[in-house]
């Protein structure tokens, strides 16, 4: 009892030194620059704990739930060695949590309305919401994407800066012809794909897969999941914002 | 009673989030794998802390930090306080007179970034699989000052109005050369810190600052120039994790030189 009282004060000091940058930042800024008094010091003081407290019970979830089941489905797909079934778990992955990510929500929305302005689709409401729908298929259907071909790169051992340079040849390719409106957007679309939740499960999949075959180092291959994920959806916001 | 309802309803929307991943795991566990989950007991604590954690957390920031730091965007890029009371805006637009931005800009954006939970989970698995070669810490302060750099880049982009790609194929090119030279296991985590480092911290704080500024200074359009700050932080972080490691690298060659000496 004594033990977990200790690791729980622990990983509150630990959280509150997470927090602490922010705080200051937004004090210096108020009191030094603006020269303005701190408004509601509760509200600050309470959401800070909330802050505090949310954060060390993350990590503590990381570390006994989402990191072992990624890890333990990767050794459990290369012991079961079907291609197939691992492909289209880590696409499914990549898609069915894209496609309710509040951000993207958000993001899809705002280009529907750029698009709408700048004339490329009709200006009314169902117009919009069908736009938007299909640029959030879009970009999830190119992070599943990016997460099957990640995948395969780490089975075949392909070292990842080239298929990084290809991902960044695209988007400077599509950059040249897609219409100056989207492009704040798609690169934007880029990082805001990948949420808090899939990230540690991802990681850790993609180290388990690297650890659990042969000849892969897991650091050098195990990484890379993410990045993918965030340069597809670049290029596909593009095309979508070409041919829509 | 606010607060209550607050959490019930951020609570419901994380929930959203953990149920297709849930969903994709249990199908794939039993309908695939077809072996009994080792531990569940531990798996339902750990998905409930998760829950609970990133409930908490967001509830935290939205009540405390986010207004004031939206706020202050505004304030800061308000023409007022930037060109003083006298200043007429017909003016041309001195990019100096933003200094307080950028640097409102790179503080806010390090220190975000710090508090990033998915970094610090990439952090972790980085620090274990690497043996503790790389620590979180170095990891995450790395990140930080590259988001810290392309936040203020940005917002400098913003005022002076020149055009995204610009800058972003200058980073591509940049990230290109640097991994040539850079030690091979850095790479793929390098890359991946440019994903993780905007999600829930740093994305609505940054948001506001970009549409505060292309709101506020003439002749920028909110649509054009109000985005692309996500992108320059998610490009910049990569340059600096690879800079990180080519340093402790340098370093190191250095001491066996002078050791062997």
């Amino acid at each position: 009892m004594v033990k977990s009282l200790k690791e729980i004060k622990k990983s509150l000091y630990e959280s509150s030194k997470d927090l602490l940058p922010i705080v200051l930042v937004i004090g210096f800024f108020q009191i030094f620059i603006l020269q303005q008094p701190i408004p509601n010091y509760e509200d600050l003081l309470i959401g800070s704990v909330f802050v505090v407290i949310g954060l060390a019970l993350f990590v503590r979830g990381l570390e006994i739930a989402l990191f072992p089941i990624g890890e333990a489905m990767a050794y459990a797909f290369a012991r079961k060695g079907s291609l197939f079934w691992l492909l289209l778990f880590g696409f499914c992955l990549g898609f069915g949590t894209t496609i309710a990510e509040p951000a993207l929500i958000a993001v899809a929305g705002e280009a529907a309305t750029i698009a709408a302005d700048g004339g490329m689709i009709g200006d009314s409401a169902a117009d919009r919401s069908s736009y938007a729908t299909g640029l959030r298929i879009t970009v999830a259907l190119s992070v599943g994407a990016a997460i099957l071909i990640g995948i395969i790169r780490i089975l075949k051992g392909w070292p990842i800066h080239y298929l990084i340079i290809v991902g960044y040849a695209g988007v400077v390719i599509m950059t040249a012809f897609a219409p100056k409106e989207i492009i704040g957007i798609a690169y934007d679309s880029g990082g805001v794909t990948t949420s808090t939740i899939t990230v540690p499960l991802v990681t850790a999949l993609g180290v388990g897969l690297a650890s659990s075959i042969k000849g892969r180092n897991p650091m050098i291959d195990g990484f890379g999941l993410i990045a993918f994920a965030s340069l597809t959806p670049m290029i596909f916001v593009m095309l979508y914002g070409m041919f829509v | 009673m606010d607060v209550l309802q607050h959490i019930l309803r951020v609570g419901w929307s994380t929930l959203g989030d953990v149920l297709p991943i849930l969903a994709i795991i249990l199908f794939f566990q039993f309908a695939i794998i077809r072996k009994p989950i080792a531990n569940p007991k531990r798996l339902v604590v750990g998905f409930f802390y998760v829950l609970a954690g990133l409930t908490l957390f967001l509830v935290g920031l939205e009540e405390a930090l986010f207004p004031i730091g939206k706020l202050m965007a505004v304030q800061l890029t308000d023409p007022v306080f930037v060109h003083g009371e006298a200043a007429s805006l017909s003016n041309p637009i001195l990019w100096h007179e933003y200094i307080w931005v950028y640097l409102f800009a790179a503080t806010i954006g390090f220190s975000t970034t710090i508090a990033e939970p998915s970094l610090l989970a990439v952090a972790i698995k980085a620090n274990e699989v690497s043996g503790g070669v790389i620590k979180v810490w170095g990891l995450r302060i790395a990140v930080a000052i590259g988001v810290a750099i392309g936040i203020s880049l940005g917002s400098f982009r913003i005022v002076t109005g020149t055009p995204l790609q610009y800058y972003i194929i200058t980073g591509y090119v940049i990230v290109i050369i640097q991994t040539v030279y850079a030690p091979r296991l850095i790479i793929g985590l390098a890359y991946d810190s440019g994903g993780v480092t905007t999600s829930t911290v740093t994305v609505p704080l940054v948001a506001a600052l970009g549409l505060g500024l292309a709101s506020t200074v003439p002749g920028r359009s909110v649509l054009i120039d109000g985005f692309g700050l996500i992108a320059f932080a998610s490009l910049f972080p990569i340059i600096t994790v690879m800079a990180y490691a080519q340093i402790s690298q340098w370093r190191s060659d250095r001491k066996e030189k002078y050791n062997s000496e």
